[in-house]
């Protein structure tokens, strides 16, 4: 196509009076890492807008396609641009409105002449541009209050500059500019929302994990890293802890009454959780936890859990239904990877009836017998860490076949 | 023997034998079961889903269906979209040339009370757009119109046809392109064109017993076959994973080498024209200058396909009458009847097609002997 650069225009940082250049500092460093790839760009920031170019027009192509999903854009807007000759000021005008030959809509022509050496007025322009486009288009209809469409022409010193579409953006914050928190990913399809969801409010993630085997298969574990390969889509990398729980999975069965069980494993994870939380220096934990989905997440489960910390968990799902929560992991492209059938930690030693109210006191009593924190200092110890999205492609092993 | 019979099959692959055993060699599990074995057999499956969708610009690869053949992959789209699709109509638009899975699928929703209207083609075998666009209705549910005809290889204007379809209807669009993939580009796009294309994969050098349904997006369409809800619930029963694999490597061989191909064969059509333009009254040629470059079809004047297949065949050249699947039976083809030729040219029709195994000798070898066929019937052409 014919685009010069894109205009992008900022989330809701425009609101932020005092840390404005902080945030658009975020954003263009997050831009030029999620497009690392279509090197090297031209960022030139400005208080309520940026724009952005590529050296060519595949790249631009690509730059469009996927600027929709980085979050702290509220929309953007591919600009056209040709010499300062009412003749190619026509044309341009014609190709761009092309992409809306199939509508009927309404529009306007807005024109800035900043380069006041150009010799028609606005209004002059703005009058012959906007009969020429109505004469090729027969589908457009002029209306000069709340139109579909504006045609936007500026009159630069160095060129004309048309655009007239407006795409929507991700929304929310450039992720980073609200600190970073560690993501309990367990592979069902609420965790990777709870994560999606803090990302776009500008929070950077790392994530953990707890795997179990041989209760627990590769395929469940490789399924956790596809979910966190897919988070990184959104703009930045994600680092994540695989932590051995088999062992304390294992001695909580032995030693932990099985109507508490449950409980007791909850707390155990967020115990590890928050060590490597600490250890990572983020500053809260994540969790997909939806009021009442399931006998852990209860008020009482959840009280009783949240007592082995004063770190602050956030639950952006709480008061979500799941299927407002299965709607957003289809839209993010999350949801088909949750739903293979592999068992996870948490499912493979359910008790038949976990209670729903448990008891403080009485889990803590029972906890009292074992020597839970060296175990769970061991399996911190013993975390893998894997970074995504993977550096290196893996070796194809199927290339030969196909 | 020199195999000029490509259209009614094709000799696989070298590749893509290869690749046949080393997939059953090392991936022979079953792409449901969720071991370490399954669960890689799939990742393969998916990987051959993907190439094949890239090959044919579909949404994903989730619209690449795995079937046994053409006939069923022509099957499954005529019937999977009529009957999902009442609610839009029970109106059907297809051709009087299409291959007989189409139109004996046809014959079988006509008694289940859909109307189906055909259309007819000139004698160059084309559909006329002003019929199609006259009879696309607000109630047409689906239009099917083969893409390269097998007998004669004449190619319909898919584009301008899906265009008309499009603009007219809200009816599914299917393409039988068993005859065209890999010979002529077929992919999918957003406002022309089909919505379901049918693939045999032993057209392509690939295996009999193997094909797909691709459908550009997801649409409504009833399960083919039902049980165990493989290939997405559409089409059960345990997927033939080195099939799979095997027609993905054939079809990306053949797009590759699609247009180097063709050029080669439409200079052999020429070089073969030429030979039997000795032979104005007595020869008629079906196929057009404008048809598929790998057809190349005829007919001599009185004479029956079948002797002339033998007197080739003696002389190591094989050849076959319009169609593999018709030529058995005696009477007519439904193609040729629909053609409108001279009465004395219906019994005499010779179909001629490349595949990528040949090479110019082979040509010469061909044209040699029937240069001396020629002669040696002319006594009976004349008499």
């Amino acid at each position: 196509m014919i685009w010069k650069e894109i205009l992008i225009r900022y989330g809701e940082l425009s609101t932020k009076g005092r840390n404005k250049k902080d945030f658009i500092n975020r954003l263009r460093d997050n831009i030029r890492h999620s497009f690392a790839d279509l090197a090297p760009l031209k960022i030139r920031a400005e208080r309520d807008r940026m724009f952005i170019s590529a050296e060519n027009e595949e790249k631009m192509a690509q730059l469009i396609e996927r600027l929709p999903k980085v979050f702290g854009i509220q929309s953007f807007s591919p600009v056209a641009a040709c010499g300062k000759d009412m003749d190619e000021i026509k044309a341009l005008s014609l190709q761009v409105m092309d992409l809306f030959k199939d509508e009927e809509i309404t529009f306007k022509v807005e024109v800035k002449r900043n380069d006041k050496e150009f010799p028609l007025e606005s209004h002059a322009i703005q009058r012959e541009i906007g009969a020429e486009v109505l004469r090729n288009y027969q589908n457009l209809t002029a209306k000069m209050k709340k139109p579909d469409v504006e045609l936007r022409i500026e009159v630069r010193p160095d060129a004309v500059y048309i655009m007239a579409q407006v795409i929507q953006g991700a929304g929310g914050m450039p992720i980073g500019s609200n600190g970073k928190s560690l993501l309990m990913l367990s592979g069902g399809i609420d965790s990777p929302v709870a994560g999606y969801l803090m990302m776009k409010r500008g929070v950077r993630l790392e994530a953990i994990h707890f795997f179990s085997p041989p209760y627990t298969s590769e395929n469940s574990l490789q399924k956790v890293m596809d979910l966190a390969n897919e988070l990184t889509k959104f703009g930045a990398n994600i680092r994540l802890h695989v932590i051995p729980f088999t062992e304390v999975q294992v001695k909580i069965k032995e030693q932990v009454p099985e109507n508490i069980s449950m409980t007791t494993t909850r707390r155990m994870m967020m115990k590890i959780a928050d060590l490597v939380r600490v250890d990572i220096d983020a500053l809260a934990i994540i969790t997909g936890e939806s009021l009442g989905q399931v006998a852990s997440q209860t008020l009482e489960s959840l009280t009783a859990i949240n007592d082995v910390t004063n770190t602050p968990i956030l639950r952006p799902l709480i008061a979500n239904d799941k299927l407002e929560i299965i709607d957003i992991a289809q839209k993010i492209g999350t949801y088909e990877t949750s739903i293979q059938p592999y068992e996870d930690c948490c499912t493979i030693f359910t008790p038949s009836s976990p209670k729903t109210k448990p008891k403080l006191e009485k889990v803590e009593h029972y906890e009292s017998y074992v020597d839970f924190d060296s175990l769970v200092e061991r399996a911190v110890k013993n975390r893998e860490v894997h970074i995504f999205p993977k550096k290196k492609e893996q070796i194809d092993k199927f290339a030969d076949f196909l | 023997m020199i195999y000029l019979d490509n259209s009614a099959t094709t000799k696989p692959h070298e590749e893509v034998i290869k690749t046949f055993l080393a997939v059953n060699d090392q991936y022979y599990a079953n792409p449901s079961s969720i071991h370490e074995m399954g669960v890689e057999s799939n990742e393969l499956l998916s990987r051959a889903r993907e190439q094949l969708g890239q090959l044919l610009n579909t949404k994903s690869e989730k619209e690449i269906l795995f079937t046994s053949g053409g006939t069923e992959s022509n099957n499954f789209a005529i019937f999977g979209i009529a009957r999902a699709n009442i609610h839009k109509g029970k109106h059907i638009i297809t051709t009087e040339i299409e291959h007989p899975s189409i139109l004996e699928a046809m014959k079988i929703l006509e008694k289940e009370g859909f109307e189906v209207d055909y259309l007819s083609v000139n004698s160059d075998g084309i559909i006329s757009l002003e019929q199609l666009e006259s009879l696309v209705r607000k109630d047409t549910s689906l239009v099917s119109i083969m893409h390269v005809n097998n007998e004669m290889g004449a190619i319909q204007p898919i584009e301008q046809a899906g265009r008309i379809i499009h603009t007219n209807s809200r009816a599914a669009f299917h393409v039988d392109a068993v005859q065209s993939f890999g010979k002529l580009p077929i992919v999918f796009n957003e406002e022309a064109g089909p919505d379901l294309i049918s693939i045999s994969g032993h057209k392509i050098h690939a295996f009999k017993g193997a094909g797909i349904l691709a459908l550009r997006k997801p649409m409504k369409i009833n399960p083919y076959l039902v049980g165990g809800g493989q290939e997405f619930g559409l089409r059960s029963g345990t997927v033939a994973v080195p099939q799979a694999v095997a027609l993905a490597k054939a079809a990306r061989l053949a797009v590759q080498s699609q247009n180097n191909q063709a050029k080669k064969y439409l200079q052999w059509q020429r070089e073969l024209k030429e030979v039997l333009k000795a032979y104005t009254e007595e020869v008629l040629f079906l196929s057009t200058e404008k048809g598929a470059p790998h057809i190349f079809s005829f007919s001599v004047k009185g004479l029956k396909g079948e002797v002339l297949i033998n007197a080739l065949q003696k002389r190591g050249v094989i050849v076959s009458t319009s169609s593999a699947c018709s030529s058995k039976q005696t009477k007519t083809s439904h193609v040729v009847e629909a053609l409108q030729i001279d009465e004395a040219f219906k019994k005499g029709v010779i179909r001629i097609s490349f595949g990528i195994h040949l090479t110019d000798a082979d040509i010469e070898g061909a044209k040699h002997a029937l240069q001396e066929v020629m002669k040696e019937l002319k006594g009976e052409l004349v008499r």
